[in-house]
């Protein structure tokens, strides 16, 4: 009697089970649980939960919201391409684009503040990754996800694009300022 | 119904249909071929991940890397899985295939597909990645690849399970179907599932690139997508798990500890197995916080559960069997004197602690809800998947490959030198590749990425010096990996094409039923009064403590990255 021959005691679920296996399963048992109640856990104590807010949205409307933070608050413009840095107040709605092959714009926020920042895509799907803090979320076209934010320590970061968007993917990275 | 032959091999017992036996050869020799060509494109990837070659272009690397992908991950598995379960049902069970003609017509279409798809990739319009993710688009020849050859992985299902109807009703055995072939019908049975999600959301899009559909709704698509891309590695882990409680009853004779907690243990895996898409949605918009902390944890975790049950009966039934042959001093003499020369049982060993430590663990850390955050999409992911799918999967075909050559290629091993060594390469390699991987993923380096330097652009983010170091290291091991892998490339054909052909055993017109074992003393001798396996119990502690430490280590190290709410 093997595992490739058929079970010699026909009824297999009546066969008996060694302490070896027993206190495996309990003890494997309980380590689940653990591992679900801390997921769960963390929803009501633990301060980094990814919103799941999300709308749908379309390129246009999109842009038409984050052209109008960049009006109001933009406080000055980096690089060839004259990206806009825009400090938007602390609290407010923020918003980021990303599209083949760049984010738009660059935000400047204050730090221990909230902001709820909106992330889409106009064309196909991206990453946000910020570095080197290391928080990943996905961006995907038409859908508009409000994620809250609170930066925990003031520098300058990086926004790479961490989902393949196609041949220039690689130069797809962005800054974010903390004061 | 065509007339048929059983051949007994002399090396093993076990009993060949002749039409199941040329299906296998060709599935398995065509698996083969697939891992060949994946593991070349290899040595494009991992020669241009390693910053200080850099070696293809853009354009060529993701053509090349959407290749190995779907090579590897889909073609030379599932490939080889048919095999599996054509062996499982016709040759466990001892009986005839299912309608042997609808199989060919099968394996046909998985052929055809798998050239079409890669006939388009190469053509250099649809590097889109395995996932090929909407709005990007690839070919329609690529999704028709793709579909063809789902529809006939999804036909072999079916003729796997005719035959058990066959040996049923031909009462080729009595009882239950043996432990492997219950594990097979589990992989099948997920099979099932998983393939239609594939073709659900596969098929729209190919009519999409056809410009039939305006457009597929590019969450709806991930959503569907994964329902078929996650569940198919469960197909893996049920197909790679009966594997190794094969060898362990092919190199030593052993016998599951109990087949209640098995079987059950395999129960649990088509229970829970479906969910768990949410894996990958976990740093996505839209979807609900409730359904991802359910489904990724495949429902609180049941499915972990279970293969911390097989982790510890495998071992288990190895260490009970060695002891019953008197390797009983202390905890690990049965272990120690295990058969480790064996490519069989060596490449057997290798893939179950390293699925276990590096695959399992690092698996479970980013499937939590909130860790996934710090690793989602880095090039932690392929390195928790190779782990899974290459230490786990493809190490256990090549040690099942070792079984088989003298015993269904009836050919005996070129150069058992070699394969006495190749386990030890390609597995140990590809432990520390995945462990350099996943380091690098730690300290954020994205997956799927040509440059990270980011040549070209404006605002360049400078990674830390250890982030270039270890995607050098990353090269280095990949490429120890490769070696491993091509000698087992060279081993597997040397063999079928030079080996000394061995006899072929007594061919007969009709079956041999398999005689019905009587219930055996040790099945009685140990129930719940004893502690068979203590070695074993000990090294599942190891496992136990090594996973705590570092799931709280990644709690501590999330606990200090920005808040979010
Ligand atoms: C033999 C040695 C191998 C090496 C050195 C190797 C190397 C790599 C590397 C470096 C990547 C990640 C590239 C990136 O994301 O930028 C990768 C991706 C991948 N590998 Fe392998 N690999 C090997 C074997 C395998 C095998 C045997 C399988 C499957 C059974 C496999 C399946 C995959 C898959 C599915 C991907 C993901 C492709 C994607 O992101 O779309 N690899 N490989
Ligand atoms: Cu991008
Ligand atoms: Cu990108």
């Amino acid at each position: 009697m093997s595992a490739i021959l058929p079970p010699s005691e026909r009824l297999w679920w009546k066969h008996p089970l060694d302490r070896v296996e027993g206190t495996w399963i309990v003890i494997s048992l309980i380590w689940c649980l653990i591992m679900f109640a801390m997921m769960v856990g963390w929803h009501i104590w633990g301060k980094q939960n990814l919103s799941t807010e999300t709308y749908k949205t379309t390129p246009e409307l999109f842009t038409r919201k984050t052209q109008a933070m960049v009006d109001k608050y933009t406080v000055r413009t980096e690089t060839e391409e004259k990206i806009p840095v825009v400090a938007p107040p602390a609290g407010s709605d923020v918003y980021l684009i990303a599209r083949l092959w760049s984010f738009w714009p660059i935000l400047e926020l204050e730090k221990g503040k909230t902001y709820r920042l909106h992330l889409t895509s106009m064309d196909y799907n991206h990453g946000f990754s910020l570095q080197p803090a290391n928080i990943n979320i996905q961006i995907v076209p038409g859908y508009e996800h409000v994620v809250k934010v609170t930066p925990n320590q003031a520098g300058t970061f990086s926004i790479v694009c961490n989902e393949f968007c196609g041949i220039n993917h690689h130069t797809m990275v962005s800054r974010l300022y903390v004061k | 119904m065509t007339p048929t032959t059983y051949r007994t091999c002399p090396r093993s017992g076990l009993q060949f249909e002749s039409q199941a036996e040329k299906l296998m050869i060709v599935n398995a020799v065509t698996a083969v071929v697939a891992l060949l060509v994946g593991g070349i494109l290899a040595i494009g990837v991992v020669l241009t991940r390693w910053p200080t070659i850099h070696w293809l272009a853009a354009d060529t690397f993701y053509m090349v890397l959407t290749a190995h992908g779907i090579d590897m991950l889909i073609f030379w598995i599932i490939f080889f899985e048919i095999a599996v379960l054509y062996f499982c049902a016709s040759t466990l069970l001892r009986c005839r295939i299912a309608t042997p003609k609808l199989a060919w017509v099968a394996y046909a279409l998985m052929l055809i597909g798998a050239v079409m798809n890669n006939v388009a990739v190469f053509q250099g319009n649809s590097s889109v990645m395995m996932t090929s993710y909407v709005p990007m688009m690839a070919e329609p020849a690529f999704y028709l690849g793709l579909i063809l050859f789902a529809v006939g992985a999804l036909i072999a299902c079916f003729i796997f399970f005719g035959t058990l109807v066959i040996a049923k009703r031909d009462k080729t055995y009595q009882g239950s179907v043996p432990l492997v072939t219950f594990g097979a019908v589990v992989a099948a049975i997920i099979a099932v599932f998983t393939i239609t999600s594939g073709a659900i959301i596969l098929i729209p899009t190919f009519l999409m690139s056809l410009g039939v559909i305006q457009s597929v709704d590019p969450l709806i698509y991930r959503t569907i997508w994964w329902a078929f891309g996650h569940s198919s590695q469960q197909i893996n882990v049920a197909a790679h798990i009966s594997i190794w409680y094969a060898v362990a009853a092919i190199a030593f004779g052993a016998k599951p500890m109990s087949e209640r907690v098995s079987r059950s243990a395999f129960l649990l895996y088509i229970l829970f197995l479906q969910l768990a898409s949410a894996h990958h949605l976990l740093a996505d918009p839209g979807v609900s916080t409730a359904w991802k902390v359910v489904n990724t944890s495949y429902f609180m975790y049941f499915a972990v559960l279970a293969s911390m049950i097989h982790g510890l009966t495998i071992p288990g039934a190895i260490e009970v069997a060695q002891r019953a042959k008197g390797f009983n001093n202390g905890l690990f003499e049965w272990l120690r004197k295990a058969p480790w020369g064996n490519p069989v049982f060596s490449g057997m060993f290798i893939s179950l602690i390293g699925f276990g430590f590096l695959g399992g663990i690092s698996g479970v850390m980013m499937g939590t809800e909130q860790l996934n955050m710090i690793i989602h999409n880095t090039i932690y992911v392929p390195g928790h998947f190779h782990a899974t799918v290459v230490v786990g999967t493809t190490l256990s075909f090549m040690a099942l490959t070792y079984f088989l050559i003298p015993v269904l290629f009836r050919r005996e091993m070129i150069n058992p030198g070699l394969a006495k060594l190749q386990p030890y390469l390609f597995g140990l390699s590809m432990y520390f590749f995945c462990l350099v991987m996943m380091g690098a993923g730690t300290l954020g380096v994205s997956r799927r990425h040509w440059d990270m330097a980011f040549n070209g652009s404006a605002m360049a983010y400078e990674w830390p010096g250890a982030a270039y170091l270890l995607m050098g290291l990353v090269g280095v091991a990949g490429i120890a990996a490769i070696v491993g892998g091509a000698l087992y490339i060279y081993i597997t054909v040397g063999s079928i094409l030079w080996g000394r052909k061995l006899d072929t055993g007594a061919v007969s017109a009709k079956f041999t039923p398999i005689p019905p074992t009587a219930p055996t003393l040790v099945a009685q001798s140990y129930g719940s009064a004893g502690f068979a396996a203590p070695g074993t119990f000990v090294l599942a502690m190891v496992f136990l403590v090594s996973f705590v430490l570092y799931y709280f280590i990644n709690w501590k190290y999330l606990s200090q990255v920005w808040g979010l709410s």
